[in-house]
């Protein structure tokens, strides 16, 4: 954080050369390049880092977009795919000396097979209408992150997009069946298919999740599921944050896999009590949202089960949502705490650790020590069924010192979350905000692989460069700040 | 470093200065899968064990050598399993195979392919070095998701020292149904159930009668039962006929025609092939027993958008997975210099070059 930047100075002689080249074949409208018109690209949902881009392009058509790539490439210009810009860990931030490629007018439909279960979708279509399009045939789409009504399906796939139902139904990994797109070169290439299983290594699986370094997506290949008839929900108030941990674990050793399974502490649940009124216990020290889906009679048999397993850990107070609107009305506390974070402060930093859901004991204390330790407040929302905390740290980005506090403050919970066996990132990316624990999380010669695999793909590096994986010399950089138990990190490398 | 770990790491780097192939291999249980293994064996038995259960965290870690039946009853004895049901095809099936192999059984239709509950790897590549992706959470999308590639590339790109497993509870109860229809019918049924809030967990089609296995809440099966109408079948009887499917025990699996699996998008219309055929997942995978070219069940695959192995009983020299476009044949190579520069581990079980 701290990076950001006024204006950088362009390299006007660079720009023109490189507009006019897409200029050849992109319309007037599809080529930004005044400061005026390239500003509103400088960063994406995470907006503590900024960069204008030296060109924003536009395209309509996947032609363009392979035209893009052939140009940029040949005059080795660096391009960094951008959604909708509502990635939490600056994936798409803009390069100064770099183009900036727009998929928001990506915005069809292509083709929905009901009984094949599958939805086409270019890259630019939005999460929560791929649902609602569908909707009609009893079908959704399953992965449903918070942003789901504005982040885009390519985003999803750049990033490995999680939610609130990852538990039961996964990831975007397991739940895209093909991606089509080119590669940096502009080579056209496709991965998966609409068969379940195609030959040879996963490259979908690797492609998913990597931050647009691969490739650029052009359309997506989604798989649909039935909308369960009904759903229930449960709302369970602990006196104790390590008790309602518990209770999670109880509920899964009891041989139930909830639809949703989320805790909030009290802090969270205040703020968010305060802006939605989703008549959360605001006595409790920490509520789980548990939820159960499936035919009417099935959800009756595992909300009893679950409840009895809530109340024999300790729950002190237990509700269950009557009617649609009653379970929307609990979910819409959590679905909204981020928004909320925002009304009781002028900003916030939201963390994405992933940790063994039975260190979360731990990990939450160590937070309040963290707390008082940088004099900032942090509430905590947290997908327990999946062990993916989002602690958000409270802060004034106008306040410099806080800045670097949260800062600071942030590192310590990720190489917290490393100690314990998680990791640092569980669904919002590494981008450019967790780099440096990518030095901590994993060692030289897997970060050595990692960028092999990168120059498999982009021989170049052009490719959304400085993002997701650390140059090893940075990883050599940032151990030398950063001695922990007198041992240095990576080494064997060369400092400076 | 553990020994075993520290041997494969010392056997490969010899190997690798030598340029010997190296062939990587378990039980032995799926010799006859992908092209022609080739090199000195590499026994990955010796490293065995259960590195760390905690039936509440859904995860279990384990180590290459282990027999696959091993695990499956410790997950047992907890009331979990592995929900992609894999194939043993023999009493000596170790995880590593199981993983390298990459094939899942018939719950992956309802619950998720083998890859989709890899959830981290160790391994040693070609190079010798032990290397560590994933880890043991559910969600983790720092790095490549290189755990993910090494789930069926039949051993070409390492070796898997451990693998950490997403598991699932087992249903509370499980039964069958047994529905006479003929192949477009079945095909037709399976989509569109496969669309309804319905606890199919498994389908099998042969010899005109189609299968379907509920698991879930007994209410559930109840309903599910009711409104899809056929003979049932409970326990013991319904265990049994999905584990003829799974293990390629069941008769429609013995006879001296070559097997080719055949991966296609479910709902295509019945494959015309002379032969037999059974069908699963609801309809994305065709058995075919048939003595037609090789040529012709390839086109039969790829005319629907679908790919074709030879799985079983034909010569395998002429190669057995369908071929790659050219840009991926190029990702391919790439990749595999990335693992195995020397190209030593397995070489030509996958393709040819890899």
């Amino acid at each position: 954080m701290g990076e950001a930047l006024p204006a950088a100075q362009v390299n006007v002689e660079r720009q023109r050369a490189v507009v006019a080249a897409l200029r050849e074949f992109l319309p007037e409208r599809s080529v930004l390049w005044h400061e005026e018109e390239t500003r509103p690209y400088e960063c994406d949902g995470l907006t503590a880092y900024r960069h204008v881009p030296m060109v924003v392009a536009l395209p309509d058509t996947e032609q363009q977009v392979q035209r893009v790539l052939q140009t940029c490439h040949a005059m080795n210009v660096p391009v960094v795919p951008r959604g909708a810009g509502t990635g939490l860990s600056g994936g798409a931030l803009p390069l100064g000396d770099g183009v900036l490629l727009s998929m928001a007018k990506f915005m069809r439909v292509v083709r929905i097979d009901p009984v094949a279960r599958v939805a086409v979708v270019q890259p630019g279509v939005r999460n929560a209408a791929i649902s609602d399009v569908v909707a009609p045939f009893g079908l959704y789409y399953a992965p449903d992150p918070s942003s789901q009504i504005a982040c885009s399906i390519g985003g999803n796939v750049a990033e490995n997009s999680g939610g609130v139902h990852c538990l039961k139904y996964g990831l975007t990994v397991h739940n895209v069946l093909r991606v089509r797109g080119y590669t940096v070169d502009g080579a056209p290439i496709e991965f998966g298919s609409e068969a379940l299983d195609t030959p040879g290594y996963d490259l979908l699986a690797l492609v998913i999740g990597s931050e647009g370094l691969l490739a650029v997506i052009t359309e997506v290949t989604v798989k649909l599921l039935p909308k369960p008839q009904c759903a229930r929900v449960i709302m369970a108030s602990f006196d104790d944050v390590e008790k309602a941990g518990n209770a999670v674990a109880a509920v899964i050793a009891a041989g139930i896999l909830p639809a949703g399974l989320e805790m909030m502490d009290k802090p969270a649940t205040h703020a968010v009590e305060e802006f939605v009124h989703a008549g959360y216990d605001l006595e409790a020290v920490a509520i789980l949202l548990c939820e159960s889906d499936g035919s009417p009679e099935e959800v009756d048999d595992e909300i009893a089960r679950m409840k009895a397993v809530l109340e024999a850990s300790g729950a002190t107070r237990l509700s269950v949502s009557r009617d649609e609107a009653d379970r929307l009305r609990f979910w819409s506390g959590r679905k909204a705490a981020f928004g909320a974070m925002g009304r009781i402060s002028p900003d916030y930093y939201c963390m994405d650790g992933t940790i063994p859901r039975k260190r979360l004991g731990e990990v939450l204390t160590f937070i309040a020590q963290m707390e008082k330790k940088y004099g900032l407040r942090c509430p905590n929302v947290f997908h327990a069924g999946d062990g993916n905390l989002h602690p958000l740290i409270l802060f004034d980005a106008n306040d410099p010192d806080q800045l670097t506090r949260t800062e600071q403050f942030a590192a310590e919970v990720l190489e917290k979350c490393i100690a314990v066996g998680g990791t640092i990132t569980g669904e919002h990316g590494v981008g450019v905000e967790k780099i440096d624990q990518m030095c901590v999380q994993f060692g030289s010669e897997e970060l050595e692989v990692f960028h092999a695999v990168k120059r498999a793909f982009d021989p170049k590096g052009l490719l959304n460069p400085g993002k997701a994986v650390p140059a090893l010399s940075r990883c050599a950089e940032f151990g030398r700040m950063h001695v922990r138990g007198g041992k240095l990190p990576h080494p064997e490398l060369p400092r400076f | 470093m553990d020994a075993a770990s520290a041997s494969f790491c010392g056997r490969i780097r010899e190997a690798a200065e030598a340029g010997q192939p190296l062939r990587l291999r378990g039980g032995g249980t799926k010799d006859f899968y992908g092209g022609i293994p080739d090199g000195e064996i590499l026994d990955t038995r010796a490293c065995a064990g259960i590195v760390s259960y905690e039936p509440s965290e859904l995860v279990v870690s384990v180590r290459c050598g282990t027999p696959l039946a091993e695990l499956e009853s410790a997950l047992r004895a907890n009331g979990q399993m592995l929900a992609f049901e894999p194939p043993h095809f023999g009493a000596g099936a170790t995880l590593g195979g199981c993983v390298a192999a990459g094939l899942s059984g018939p719950r992956r239709a309802a619950a998720g392919a083998l890859r989709d509950f890899v959830l981290g790897v160790r391994i040693v590549d070609g190079r010798g070095r032990l290397l560590s992706f994933g880890g043991r959470v559910m969600k983790n999308v720092a790095g490549y998701d290189v755990s993910r590639l090494l789930a069926g590339s039949l051993g070409t790109l390492g070796v898997l020292v451990e693998v950490s497993l997403k598991v699932l509870p087992r249903p509370v109860a499980e039964c069958t149904l047994q529905l006479e229809m003929p192949q477009p019918r079945a095909i037709e049924a399976m989509n569109r159930w496969a669309g309804l809030p319905l606890p199919v967990s498994a389908t099998a089609w042969q010899d005109g009668v189609l299968a379907v296995r509920l698991s879930g809440a007994p209410s559930a099966l109840l309903e599910a039962a009711k409104r899809l109408g056929g003979e049932r079948t409970e326990g013991e009887a319904t265990e049994q006929f999905w584990e003829g499917i799974r293990e390629q025990t069941a008769r429609f699996f013995a006879g001296p025609d070559p097997l080719w699996r055949l991966s296609v998008p479910p709902a295509v219309p019945p494959l015309e092939l002379a032969g037999t055929q059974l069908i699963e997942w609801n309809g994305a995978l065709r058995w075919a027993r048939t003595s037609a070219p090789p040529t012709e069940v390839r086109a039969a695959a790829s005319r629907v958008g679908g790919y074709a192995a030879l799985f079983r009983g034909a010569d395998r020299s002429a190669g057995v997975f369908s071929a790659l476009s050219p840009a991926l044949a190029r990702l391919h190579r790439e990749l595999k210099a990335v693992f195995d520069p020397a190209g030593i581990l397995n070489r030509g079980r996958l393709y040819a070059e890899n």
